[in-house]
């Protein structure tokens, strides 16, 4: 896959973008005493991409990074950076930069040490690291903080600063193992555009775990959808969200409503409604058809003809929309998302109408 | 021990009140109830625990400075005995425990030693590969300080005669066998050190920016544990310098061993000696705590923020 990144907007010596990297994982596996962590696990990274692995706890997201960096070792496949297998490299040798999810600065250390750290393991001279590690942070915006010390400053800073200390060496793959998650709603939504920002400007090669769908469909390229130790999906944000490739991915990102219904050939009959069948479903029969609640339509109050006639139970105000949660007759619960100028109580009767197809459709069990 | 709010209790509400400014009720429930004991009662425990813990010194410096009898019940003081240790002409009268100063000096460099090469080491590599191992080595390291030390000796003669045997009887010797009573004071400091460092995400960050294991320990871990190791190494220093069974027994010559045979030919000397040895433990506390409070960096943002 190509990626296509703005003209960049990065003047700084130090820091100029530079080629990413190709990252390969083939068939890796991890084995704890006991516990397969990682089935199989193939994924390629594009130069200069950004993948995000997501997927719930436990689902071998932060060891597919850590195995990457090196700080896990695999027990069997092969971990390729630019064509060189490297799963037998120790992680100082793999130039790679890496951002912790727990804070990770070097408390004895100030700022600017914490970022010079990675010039000094290479030997850079005193004066180009002073230079290379004011521009790195001034790339993150706290270039007139390099005097002071990790505990002198808020958890927003704190990551900034790790990111600086992690490309200032320019390394081949940034390594982003949940940065964000620490750090309260607004600071991470802001952190997260910046992060985007400079990885577009470098140009670096970036994995991004995170369990947050949203950071998630936000900022990357690519999304590896992760469950059970393997990659159920690998697809751009919109792909993921419109055609998941299963129900696991259907229900995980965004918000789906399983539903029954009978699948006939291209078919599929929802609520006693037929709908085009997306992509490839399985066998004819009995099938769960996953609907988004954007694909539900609240009808009109006074519209006539037919519709799925429901009960609300309740509504939630959700700033630019309004998500109502609803009872059919014959008690299947579903979510629809509808103008915030609608707003139902909770017990009236209303009429829905299925606005969408299904975005996956299962084998019903 | 008695709580914070246990030792407000004991306070006399109008004692309280008489000595504040603003009277009233509010006033004596805050002092009733407050989380911690007030200025008055922190001085008080302050001069009672200081009273118990200087008049023995004063009294030991006292007897140190006294010239001859007292005439008429009146005591002369003077520097005399002082200057009296150091006059090269007594040199062979204190040969013995200058000698035993010498051995226990020795004998702490060996200790420390053990515990900087040995116990340091171990305790890094259990928290950043083994962290399972943790409490097992925890209680590996407390085990001396359930056992007096008089049954430890009692295992240790017979082990030394056959180290004897070997290496010959050294005063340095003994340092293996101090350096096991010193385990559960050594470890304790580093331990609670560890504990406030993410010592796994601190060097997994160094060596994801290309720093070796050995570069990690030195530039990012030995740093962090600083205070810790400080600490342990004091505390070992006072504690060999306090350990006088395993020497008796052992027959060896070192501080303690000869300040008590000195104090049998010139009580002086060894009341000189035992203050110095306080001053020098009291300092090392000193340094400790000192080191305990300092936080890194905050003196001097308080004052370029001031």
């Amino acid at each position: 896959m190509t990626v296509t990144r703005p003209a960049t907007t990065a003047t700084i010596s130090g820091l100029a973008p530079r080629e990413g990297a190709t990252v390969e994982l083939v068939n890796v596996v991890k084995d704890y005493a006991g516990h397969r962590a990682l089935t199989g696990v193939n994924l390629s990274m594009a130069p200069g991409e950004f993948i995000s692995l997501l997927g719930p706890s436990g689902c071998g997201k932060t060891t597919v990074l850590r195995a990457l960096s090196g700080l896990e070792s695999i027990s069997d496949g092969r971990i390729m950076i630019d064509g060189k297998d490297v799963a037998h490299q120790p992680v100082n040798k793999r130039d790679i930069g890496m951002v912790f999810q727990a804070y990770s600065l070097f408390p004895h250390l100030t700022v600017q040490q914490n970022v010079e750290f990675g010039l000094r393991m290479r030997k850079v001279d005193a004066a180009s690291r002073r230079t290379r590690a004011q521009e790195a942070l001034d790339m993150v915006g706290l270039g007139h903080l390099g005097e002071r010390y990790a505990h002198q400053l808020s958890g927003g800073q704190q990551q900034r600063v790790a990111l600086a200390r992690a490309l200032v060496t320019r390394p081949r793959v940034l390594l982003l193992d949940e940065p964000l998650s620490a750090l309260d709603a607004k600071v991470r939504v802001q952190l997260r555009d910046e992060i985007r920002r400079i990885q577009t400007d470098l140009g670096i090669t970036t994995l991004f775990v995170t369990h947050d769908q949203e950071e998630a469909l936000a900022v990357s390229d690519r999304v590896a959808v992760m469950r059970d130790g393997n990659i159920e999906q690998v697809g751009t944000p919109e792909d993921l969200y419109t055609q998941p490739a299963t129900s696991f991915v259907a229900t995980f990102v965004g918000l789906s409503n399983p539903v029954a219904a009978e699948l006939s050939g291209d078919t599929v009959t929802v609520l006693g409604i037929p709908l085009p069948l997306l992509g490839t479903g399985p066998r004819d029969g009995a099938v769960t058809a996953y609907i988004r609640p954007e694909d539900i339509a609240l009808a009109s109050p006074d519209a006539v003809g037919a519709g799925i006639p429901a009960t609300v139970v309740v509504s939630s105000f959700l700033g630019s929309l309004r998500r109502t949660q609803v009872r059919l007759d014959d008690g299947t619960l579903l979510f629809v998302q509808h103008d915030v100028l609608v707003r139902p109580a909770t017990g009236d009767r209303v009429t829905l109408e299925l606005a969408g197809r299904p975005v996956a459709v299962s084998v019903r069990e | 021990m008695i709580s914070s709010n246990a030792t407000a209790e004991l306070i006399d509400p109008a004692a309280v009140a008489a000595t504040t400014p603003s009277p009233g009720p509010i006033r004596v429930s805050r002092a009733r109830f407050a989380a911690e004991p007030s200025n008055l009662t922190r001085r008080v425990i302050l001069i009672v625990v200081g009273v118990v813990f200087l008049v023995p010194i004063l009294a030991m410096i006292e007897f140190s400075l006294r010239v001859g009898q007292p005439v008429k019940n009146v005591q002369t003081y003077g520097f005399a005995h002082y200057l009296a240790v150091f006059d090269p002409a007594n040199n062979q009268a204190y040969a013995n425990l200058f000698q035993g100063i010498a051995n226990s000096l020795g004998i702490c460099a060996i200790t420390v030693a053990i515990v900087l090469v040995l116990l340091l080491p171990t305790m890094i590599f259990v928290e950043l590969k083994f962290p399972r191992l943790r409490r097992v080595l925890e209680f590996i390291c407390i085990i001396p300080i359930t056992i007096p030390s008089i049954v430890l000796v009692v295992g240790f003669v017979p082990v030394y005669s056959v180290v004897a045997q070997i290496v010959g009887s050294y005063p340095w010797t003994m340092a293996f066998a101090v350096g096991i009573i010193v385990l559960p004071y050594a470890y304790r400091p580093i331990a609670a050190n560890l504990a406030a460092v993410e010592v796994v995400v601190l060097s997994e960050a160094g060596r994801s920016l290309g720093a070796g294991w050995g570069q990690v320990l030195l530039r990012v871990i030995l740093p962090n544990l600083r205070r810790g190791i400080l600490a342990s190494c004091f505390i070992t220093v006072a504690v060999v310098l306090g350990e006088y069974t395993i020497a008796s027994f052992l027959s060896q010559n070192t501080f303690q061993t000869a300040l008590l045979l000195v104090q049998h030919t010139d009580p002086y000397v060894a009341v000189i000696f035992a203050v110095l040895a306080l001053v020098f433990a009291f300092v090392l506390l000193l340094l400790i705590g000192r080191l305990g409070s300092l936080r890194r960096g905050g003196t001097r943002l308080s004052r370029r923020s001031a």
